[in-house]
């Protein structure tokens, strides 16, 4: 993240301090707006999360460290769906396989007000997103280091 | 009311339109979302239903639910009787000579996937060609293109231009001997177009090819006449023109499904069953494999009394001047685009806001009471030609008013100004 202060009970805080539907709506396009950019060359079809309404590209890295941690790169077309992506890697990004998995999203994002963006007849890719993190933190886990791993 | 610079509008048929006795027939409309009043503008995904087809739904598992064709008590013959006459109703609704043309489906892509495996694999061969048109919903592209697989057919799509009207010169040079179906939307779920059927039925018959009609759209919102247009077969659904889900019609010609073999086996479908031989029972039964959608077929026969009721002309009327006032609403927001502009349209409007995604604008007008569709509408290839991910879709029906459109009108500004 490019603002690295926020963490995410910082986040889940600022929500709780919001009012309406249009305050929490403007809150998640702000975040989208701190999503870093990503790489071009990495939005390619086969980093393409496909049954979303939006355009959206995930690409994870697991960094070679001890333990290893994981880095996710992620950007969608729909403003609304990067501000969620950004929260969700508030949550997950560059950390150990461990950390990943002893987060729970659903209780996070019911927190915010967002749980309704989870669920996976909204077609954003969100649920998709998190089931495939907590997979590859899994293999991690297991010391089955993934290969290039396909997209979820 | 909001002042648009409608073009040529003869708001006759807004006037003499009783839409609120209309709207009080539909009990869904009369309620708040968000602590918005509800504005529903999404009729082509699905219509609402009035309190008679409701009724008659209740009414059926109150007093007569029981399986049709079987048994020979009470319950039954009037459980068969109200089916049945369903379809007799269905039959004159849409002009079918007779109502064992009426063949019940799920709906329109069981129709259409009806054709093409119970015609098409029996009349379509290497080297032939099916032609479709670019602006098709998936259902009327996905089931032709299984079947080109299966037998070696080629799928020839005929292009649209930019305003999303079909190209008749270049249809008519892709029709050749080798066109053995052409299978095309009356009305696009996506734009809107309504297409010259007549004058393509005409043509395709021209080189002998046999012409499957989408029918989705357009059933429900005009007078079809299936003998009038010549239609070999006519596909449509239940649940966009005021009827149950789960419920849908195939017409076809009485020498095409009399020359059909079954689709699926089972129960119903039979005249007497060995182990060595099955005798298949006459049409329609025969593409009916077991206990279909009862309390569907019969919903939908109320569905069509209740539209003959209002007038299947008033409605078209009436929607048309609405799609009038919504489309010069809609053309008053600085940085909207329509998607589908066609001379002939019924009541969709498909649209895109400059840099703005539709799925970051659904929740917004969400909030604002606005119910439109937003996506691909199943018709990614239209979304391509356009060049747009997706589009908000705003589709109209006989309930509503021009009140719903300047709520629509004001929740588009109210977006723009939170996304900007």
């Amino acid at each position: 993240m490019s603002d690295d202060t926020l963490t995410i009970d910082e986040i889940v805080e600022n929500f709780e301090f919001l009012g309406d539907w249009e305050e929490r709506f403007t809150y998640v396009l702000d975040l989208g707006k701190r999503l870093p950019e990503m790489d071009e060359d990495d939005m390619v079809e086969a980093n393409r999360v496909h049954g979303c309404q939006a355009t959206v590209y995930f690409k994870p890295t697991v960094i070679d460290a001890d333990p290893p941690v994981i880095h996710f790169d992620a950007t969608a077309d729909a403003h609304i769906v990067s501000g969620l992506i950004a929260i969700l890697l508030t949550m997950y990004n560059d950390r150990t396989a461990e950390q990943i998995l002893a987060v729970e999203a659903e209780p996070l994002f019911e927190k915010m007000g967002l749980e309704e963006h989870l669920s996976p007849t909204r077609r954003n890719g969100l649920h998709a997103m998190i089931k495939r993190i907590r997979a590859i933190a899994a293999h991690v886990l297991a010391g089955d280091l993934p290969q290039q791993e396909a997209t979820p | 009311m909001m002042e648009y610079d409608v073009p040529t509008q003869a708001d006759n048929a807004i006037l003499t339109f009783d839409v609120v006795n209309v709207r009080a027939a539909f009990p869904i409309l009369h309620q708040q979302v968000h602590g918005k009043p509800l504005a529903y503008l999404d009729s082509a995904a699905t219509s609402q239903k009035p309190t008679c087809v409701i009724e008659a739904i209740d009414d059926y598992y109150r007093r007569y639910n029981s399986n049709v064709h079987r048994g020979v008590h009470k319950l039954a013959e009037e459980a068969t009787h109200e089916y049945e006459q369903a379809r007799v109703k269905i039959a004159r609704f849409i002009g079918s000579p007779s109502h064992t043309q009426i063949v019940y489906t799920r709906g329109t892509t069981e129709s259409i996937n009806l054709v093409a495996s119970a015609w098409g694999d029996a009349n379509v061969g290497e080297g032939d060609e099916v032609l479709v048109t670019h602006m098709e919903h998936h259902s009327n592209i996905v089931p032709w293109q299984m079947l080109c697989k299966r037998t070696g057919a080629t799928l020839v799509v005929a292009p649209i231009d930019k305003t999303g009207t079909l190209v008749m010169d270049a249809f008519e040079r892709q029709l050749t001997e080798r066109t053995k179906v052409v299978a095309v939307a009356h009305v696009s779920n996506a734009l809107g177009t309504i297409n010259p059927i007549e004058r393509i039925i005409e043509l395709a018959h021209g080189v002998g090819a046999v012409v499957v009609v989408d029918g989705a759209q357009a059933v429900p919102h005009m007078q079809v006449n299936v003998e009038a247009l010549d239609a070999d077969f006519y596909a449509f659904s239940g649940h966009k023109m005021c009827g149950p889900t789960g419920i849908g019609v195939l017409y076809g010609k009485a020498d095409r499904l009399e020359a059909m073999g079954p689709y699926q086996g089972g129960g119903d479908m039979i005249k007497s069953v060995t182990f060595k031989h099955t005798e298949y029972n006459d049409v329609p039964y025969r593409f009916e494999a077991g206990t279909p959608n009862i309390v569907g077929g019969i919903g939908l026969g109320v569905a069509v009394d209740y539209l003959t009721g209002v007038g299947m002309d008033k409605i078209a009327a009436y929607e048309h001047e609405l799609l009038e006032y919504g489309t010069a609403a809609l053309q008053q927001i600085d940085g909207l685009r329509l998607i589908g502009t066609a001379d002939r349209k019924a009541g969709v409007l498909s649209f895109v806001l400059d840099g703005i995604h539709p799925y970051d604008m659904a929740p917004i007008l969400d909030r604002q009471g606005v119910a439109v569709r937003t996506g691909h509408h199943c018709a990614q290839p239209v979304m391509d030609f356009f060049g747009v991910p997706a589009t908000a879709r705003a589709s109209l029906a006989f309930y509503n008013t021009r009140a719903e459109i300047d709520q629509l009108f004001v929740a588009l500004k109210k977006a723009k100004e939170m996304l900007a």
